[in-house]
């Protein structure tokens, strides 16, 4: 996690303190500031610490107090619970589930936003500011504004409850954000560039593969964090579009009923089910942040 | 601005190296051939069930018969929608706000401190969690149990300090000598004046509860001038006579008495003795009630019902902020680094403070950047669902509805009123229009 937490201090602009005098009461000055940051962001890690200490106890442990005592006796900790839950087959399905889902509905829709966004980027047709202003509308249609047709036309189809049918899904609400982001990635890449690849011939699908993809890459992998933690995160099309065949977070949902007598598998679960997107998060932090930029940021 | 920084002009277009050149139907197949998956997925799995969801919302739950706009009428008398509603205009009204000021006051705060990168991990963890695991997250700090909750843990060590539990929490009177709640504190029925003698008699106090170091109680001789008495636990194994000091009865040490006028205003108070007795010397003459301060039977801290109807969606919110504060950390973080150094240093030897540098300048300057979060998160809590399954427990899920909570329930919990369902999402859809025109507005000009 250091390397990648890293990548955000080099942005930082460096302050050049001069002297030991200034640098002294400046740091006497800030001794507040410091505090106040210990003390939130000591804040912000306690839930998900609990949350993972919760998932070290043993039932009876969990049902004594809270998981605090466990610093007072840290001996009472134990793997127990993620054995159990690797041993429960609907908990492994739902995560090899996951994985493919989140998987295909990366890779796809970036491969297809990647094709259209250069298209309305580099290729001359008419109507293309046209559709790339469907495309920005679409940016905001919910994603509840499909599920009751979806939902009927996958049971129809025998797609409901399907890996294929959520990746389908995933990719077709993914498609919007994407195709706007690329496109206007792509844009930038310099004129004289495509313009010299068209002169020796290049044709549109040698220029999009051999040019612009290569360039685009950046572009792409803040995409695909974004991707993969959206779809991995998925709650809601999870839940109505399977069943038997759901992704983590909604097959252990119902769990949540009986909220505290089974926490030995909601706990390691949810636990579990947040370790991939935090490592995907810790590595490619800087594309995370570099995306959430060029996202919100014009 | 970072290497992917958005360039939304159109690259130059007209005379562009066009594609290859030739038929005209050759120079829509090459775009089309790009574009075609994407426009095949976005109409089946977007645009058409779009239209097919307003056009679902004119019909019946059941689908069999044209209702007009009775479904949109649900949405405005229903009382569990009204809720909804009113949640959600909680939702956009607070949080947004809420994520903004947050999100500025760690940006400017981490600005100044060289360790900012742990503190901005610590911020940014919540934001790859999924919303099912806060939900988890949440439902174990906000435990109502003080032993179990984070949060009301964190609350009763605070109380703790301020005010401590009372001696007896469960004692009520043993005769009806005694009167009033234990709330208000309990008072003899029969008034004293000097040289008399209160007897303050007390059960339900189990053995374990009773306080440490006491002895046989004693029915102590009247005072001169004062009036004594005793606090004793009126109760025997195998009985005794309710209201008498008997053998083997305990008194209680450390209850505040206190005397009060007739007025019942109080005018002395005292503690009691191992044995249970205490005394008010140099009593004036008249008439007095003794009684037990209500401090005596305070309750321990049972821990805040933050998961119950009343304060289920603040709790919500709050874990909502919670994980929300990184994005917005992040996004004004950069838009911090992107103003001047010299401006702030400007004005910082012009001798302005550093309160009047952030009022005037920093937030001014930052204005786009905090217009950016603002806006994206009013669309975020419009649709907001995952936190609201996820944190609510399912007695008081009704309270924490949302639109989009109540659009799955009804539709897709077993009860299929797909026709309400529909109304709500294009309810939903109509609330994001004006952002919709704001973003095709903005791209049109920049087209230009």
């Amino acid at each position: 996690m250091s390397t990648a937490a890293a990548e955000v201090t080099r942005r930082e602009p460096v302050v050049i303190d001069k002297g030991i005098g200034p640098r002294l009461t400046r740091a006497l000055g800030r001794a507040p500031v410091h505090i106040v940051l210990v003390l939130l962001g000591v804040f912000w890690l306690i839930p998900t610490t609990g949350l993972f200490i919760t998932s070290l106890l043993t039932p009876s442990d969990a049902a004594q107090g809270g998981w605090w005592n466990f610093f007072a006796k840290p001996s009472t900790w134990t793997f127990d619970n993620y054995k159990n839950m690797f041993d429960n087959e609907g908990i492994t399905h739902a995560l090899v589930v996951t994985a493919q889902v989140t998987i295909g509905a990366t890779i796809l829709p970036i491969l297809i936003a990647s094709a259209a966004a250069y298209a309305l980027a580099w290729i001359e047709f008419p109507g293309r500011d046209w559709l790339f202003l469907i495309v920005v509308g679409l940016l905001l249609v919910p994603v509840q504004m499909a599920l009751i047709p979806i939902f009927r036309l996958y049971n129809t189809l025998n797609l409901f409850d399907t890996v294929p049918g959520l990746i389908l899904f995933h990719t077709a609400f993914a498609l919007p954000f994407a195709i706007f982001l690329l496109r206007n990635f792509f844009a930038g890449i310099p004129r004289d560039l495509m313009e010299a690849a068209r002169i020796d011939g290049a044709s549109e699908v040698r220029l999009f593969f051999k040019v612009v993809l290569p360039l685009g890459l950046p572009a792409i992998a803040s995409l695909a964090i974004f991707q993969v933690l959206f779809v991995w995160n998925d709650l809601l099309i999870g839940l109505v579009l399977a069943q038997d065949n759901a992704p983590i977070a909604p097959a252990i949902a119902s769990q949540l009923r009986q909220f505290g007598s089974n926490l030995d598998l909601l706990a390691p679960a949810a636990f579990f089910s947040a370790v991939i997107p935090l490592a995907v998060f810790a590595m490619f932090q800087r594309y995370f942040v570099e995306g959430l930029l060029a996202g919100s940021v014009k | 601005m970072s290497s992917t920084g958005i360039r939304t002009e159109f690259p130059p277009g007209g005379e562009a190296p066009s594609a290859p050149s030739g038929t005209s139907w050759r120079s829509w197949l090459v775009p089309l051939g790009f574009l075609a998956p994407a426009l095949l997925l976005l109409t089946v799995w977007v645009i058409y069930p779009m239209l097919a969801t307003m056009w679902r919302s004119l019909f019946s739950d059941r689908g069999n018969e044209f209702v007009g706009i009775d479904n949109y009428e649900r949405i405005f008398t229903d009382d569990r929608l009204l809720t909804a509603l009113k949640n959600n205009a909680l939702w956009v009204l607070i949080i947004p706000a809420a994520v903004t000021a947050v999100g500025l006051i760690f940006a400017v705060l981490v600005e100044r401190v060289r360790w900012s990168v742990a503190f901005k991990i610590s911020v940014f963890i919540p934001l790859a969690v999924s919303l099912f695991a806060v939900g988890v997250i949440w439902r174990i700090m906000y435990q109502q149990d003080p032993d179990r909750g984070a949060i009301n843990a964190g609350i009763a060590a605070v109380q703790g300090v301020v005010s401590e539990e009372g001696v007896l929490s469960t004692a009520r009177p043993s005769s009806d000598a005694l009167s009033g709640t234990p709330q208000g504190g309990l008072t003899l029925t029969e008034t004293v004046g000097p040289g008399g003698v209160a007897q303050l008699g007390l059960t339900a106090i189990r053995a374990t509860e009773v306080p440490e170091g006491s002895e046989q109680a004693v029915r102590p001789e009247a005072l001169q001038g004062g009036i004594s008495g005793v606090v004793w636990r009126d109760f025997k194994p195998g009985g005794g006579t309710a209201g008498e000091v008997e053998d083997e009865e305990v008194g209680l040490p450390g209850v505040t008495v206190e005397l009060r006028d007739a007025d019942r205003k109080r005018i002395d108070s005292t503690s009691t003795g191992a044995d249970g007795t205490f005394a008010f010397e140099n009593v004036p003459a008249g008439e007095y009630r003794v009684a037990i301060g209500s401090q005596t039977f305070a309750q321990p801290f049972k821990g805040i019902n933050w998961l119950g109807d009343s304060l289920i969606t603040p709790a919500i919110m709050f874990a909502y902020i919670w994980v929300t504060a990184g994005f917005a950390m992040v996004i004004i973080g950069a838009g911090l680094a992107a103003i001047p150094r010299d401006t702030l240093e400007a004005a910082r030897t012009d001798g302005a403070t550093e309160f009047q540098v952030f009022r005037r300048i920093t937030v001014p300057l930052l204005a786009p950047v905090l217009t950016v979060v603002f806006v994206t998160q009013i669309i975020g809590v419009l649709k907001i669902f995952d936190l609201v399954l996820a944190v609510a427990p399912g007695s008081s899920q009704d309270n924490a509805a949302t639109l989009a909570f109540v659009m799955w329930q009804r539709s897709f919990s077993g009860q299929n009123a797909f026709g309400l369902g529909a109304a709500i999402s294009t309810f939903l859809l109509l609330l994001f229009i004006p952002f919709l025109v704001i973003n095709v507005r903005r791209f049109r000009a920049e087209a230009r």
